[in-house]
């Protein structure tokens, strides 16, 4: 244990030393190398500073660029390039893994059987037809993906929102909020671990562990297998996720709130507005623009869903999301141009909400 | 009938005591403005009038109502802020009729006062415009517009120019006195720090210090009669020069003041001399600071050019109607 943590701190210290060195030593090279002094011409010394100031930050940017080309646009031609190809990768197939996710949306909404339930014969071959509605637990993982996406960013920003409000107005709003704040600090994997015991089930009869089947029993009820109910399991999991990101939320929010000047507050007493309407009338307007930032940040967390749902049931019981979904495919059933098909489908889902995300980002620098 | 009574009243802020024993009855249809150094209570005694803050003690009426424990909607007066406080996602037209919109007044109704509003302050171009796409005139502009269709008793104006520029400062002020005027019955309490823009827009002045009002009357009594040294200094620009020790007893006073423009200046022979420290040119008069030994130099004022530069040798004699006179506590001494 010690000898690790003694490793990992050399690690980052030769990393830290090494590229301290790197920015150093590739300066004083570049500063040496196109030197002026007060023998040259004039044009020359001109062209050297010119050069220098071009080069310069190029120097400090490589390293950065040279980390983002291997580990960030390599690994997405090469999942891509993957994604083309059979399970170990050797023969190009075509378009056939997102075949076998997708299936063939001509045979989306046929049926197999005519309505008495008898096979329907195709005509040409004179075999039962055979329809590719694409692979079940794929859209079952899409289908939850999607609910994901409206539950948690939509629950997590609202509870921000009002913690953030309700907070101002009470003395031991502080501490409620580092409170609020803190499972944020927690890894997700952290949290699954803590919230197995909040869901944790024991038999009838014997003395419950788990808080919520604890809470149940003392209020008279039966102990469920929480994360075997279907639908319910989902959402159970969803929660964990808008525990965690609550307190993102309201940090921003709780910044964005004290931004609105008090006065135009008082403006809207003034005029009459009570205190619904101006929470809605005149506050949320004024904070719109930080409230979609927050729900798109989040947005995109919930679309990279994993550790929860590896670590609480690993996608059994209707559970599976694209993510563990392709984890699976491509650590556990070795098949990596499934896993790649799976992995592309998740980037072109979140590249919109990005790009939209970092333009409004940008917009909102820009206003202040 | 006055319109708006204010009757022994105290506010504090837990052991802070910022209105002491405030007593004032302004007149219905008055343009009365507060003044006073930063920190001495104005804009918390507006504040108080408009219902934003509650009151410790005493009693404020409008109209003859005790308005005490009643919402700031329902007092029937409308504020403008010294930041506009424009909703900022609502357009022109939008920022004006909300105020009405929810008094449930009909859209009809709504349509005709905001236009008719728009009309009077120049904004029938802009009804459709964002409070950011509009000059900081056409704002302030807009923060009267919204106040004027509640059609209140009472108009507060809470420092509403010191965010705009000196020309358009001085603009405003015109505007803001033709409102006035448009509007007879209207009361006005108007709050600044800035004694030009109390000397030139009030019927009467309320000089706030410390919480404790000081003198309440018209521009020339204050500038002519002030009850304190505290007015007699504030009042006025520049400000009044107050001499004390030998030269305020030749006049059996603890202190004299006299103002700027009521100094005689000759080249030699007068009560006091000494030398010119600094002499500023406006163009129409300017100001020459002397220095006869009184400790602070003391301002001259004189029409026209001065011609006079550091290390002259100058005389000035005071007025001596225009003299005023000050005994320890700083009370003024009949003539």
């Amino acid at each position: 244990m010690l000898d690790q943590a003694l490793y990992a701190i050399q690690i980052v210290a030769i990393a830290v030393l090494g590229f301290i060195a790197y920015y150093w030593g590739a300066n004083w090279v570049l500063d040496r190398s196109l030197a002026t002094n007060a023998t040259m011409s004039h044009e020359t010394i001109a062209r050297r500073d010119r050069r220098r100031t071009r080069i310069r930050p190029w120097i400090f940017l490589a390293p950065a660029l040279l980390l983002l080309a291997v580990y960030l646009v390599y690994p997405v031609f090469e999942t891509l390039r993957l994604s083309l190809y059979d399970r170990l990768g050797q023969n190009f197939v075509g378009l056939s893994n997102y075949q076998w996710a997708f299936g063939n949306p001509a045979d989306w909404f046929r049926s197999a059987t005519d309505a008495t339930g008898a096979p329907i014969i195709d005509a040409a071959t004179g075999l039962p037809i055979v329809l590719n509605q694409g692979d079940p637990t794929f859209w079952r993982s899409t289908l939850n993906n999607v609910a994901w996406l409206i539950i948690v960013p939509s629950l997590a920003t609202a509870f921000g929102l009002v913690i953030a409000v309700l907070a101002d107005r009470v003395w031991w709003g502080g501490i409620a909020k580092t409170l609020v704040f803190m499972p944020m600090a927690i890894s997700f994997v952290g949290a699954a671990v803590i919230w197995r015991f909040v869901y944790a089930y024991r038999a009838a009869g014997t003395d419950q562990i788990g808080l919520l089947n604890a809470l149940v029993v003392a209020f008279g009820g039966e102990p469920q297998v929480w994360l075997g109910i279907p639908w319910l399991n989902s959402l159970l999991l969803m929660i964990i996720l808008v525990w965690i990101q609550t307190g993102f939320a309201m940090v921003i929010l709780s910044a964005a709130l004290r931004g609105i000047p008090q006065e135009t507050l008082e403006a809207a007493r003034i005029d009459g507005a009570n205190e619904r309407q101006i929470f809605f009338g005149i506050m949320i307007p004024q904070i719109a623009g930080t409230i979609l930032v927050v729900w798109t940040t989040i947005t995109i967390i919930v679309l990279k869903v994993f550790d929860i749902v590896y670590a609480m049931t690993n996608g059994e019981n209707g559970t599976q999301v694209l993510a563990n979904l392709m984890y699976r495919w491509t650590f556990i059933s070795g098949d990596s141009g499934r896993g790649s098909a799976i992995a592309i489908v998740i980037m072109l889902a979140v590249l919109p909400i990005m790009i939209w995300n970092i333009r409004r980002a940008r917009a909102a620098e820009g206003a202040l | 009938m006055s319109s708006l009574k204010i009757t022994n009243v105290n506010k504090s802020y837990g052991n802070v005591h910022i209105l002491k024993d405030i007593n004032l009855d302004i007149q219905s249809g008055e343009f009365v403005v507060f003044v006073g150094p930063s920190g001495c209570g104005k804009s918390t005694l507006l504040r108080c009038i408009s219902g934003l803050e509650t009151i410790s003690s005493g009693t404020i009426s409008i109209d003859g109502r005790v308005v005490n424990d009643v919402a700031p909607s329902k007092r029937g007066i409308a504020m403008v802020f010294q930041s506009y406080a424009l909703y900022p996602h609502m357009n022109v037209y939008r920022n004006m009729a909300y105020g009405l919109k929810l008094m449930g007044m009909p859209k009809a109704q709504i349509k005709q006062k905001v236009e008719a509003a728009a009309e009077k302050l120049q904004l029938t171009n802009y009804l459709h415009r964002l409070p950011k796409a509009l000059s900081g005139g056409q704002r302030q502009r807009v923060a009267i517009g919204r106040a004027i269709v509640r059609d209140p008793k009472v108009f507060l104006f809470d420092e509403p120019l010191s965010n705009l520029d000196a020309a358009l400062r001085v603009q405003m002020r015109i505007e803001i006195s033709q409102l006035k005027d448009q509007l007879p019955n209207t009361t006005m309490v108007y709050v600044t720090h800035d004694q030009v823009e109390a000397m030139t827009m009030a019927d009467r002045i309320v000089v706030l210090k410390d919480g404790v009002v000081q003198q309440v009357g018209s521009p020339m009594e204050l500038y002519e009669k002030p009850q304190s040294m505290f007015v007699a200094g504030f009042i006025g620009s520049p400000k009044m020069n107050f001499l004390n020790a030998a030269f305020a007893d030749k006049f059996g006073a603890n202190v004299v003041g006299i103002r700027a423009e009521h100094l005689e200046v000759t080249p030699t022979g007068g009560a006091w001399s000494g030398k010119v420290i600094y002499s500023e040119n406006l163009g129409s008069d300017s100001y020459i600071y002397l220095d006869v030994g009184a400790g602070e130099p003391i301002i001259v004022r004189q029409s026209g050019k001065a011609s006079y530069h550091a290390g002259d040798t100058l005389s000035v004699t005071p007025r001596l109607e225009e003299l005023h006179r000050f005994d320890a506590s700083g009370n003024p001494m009949p003539h």
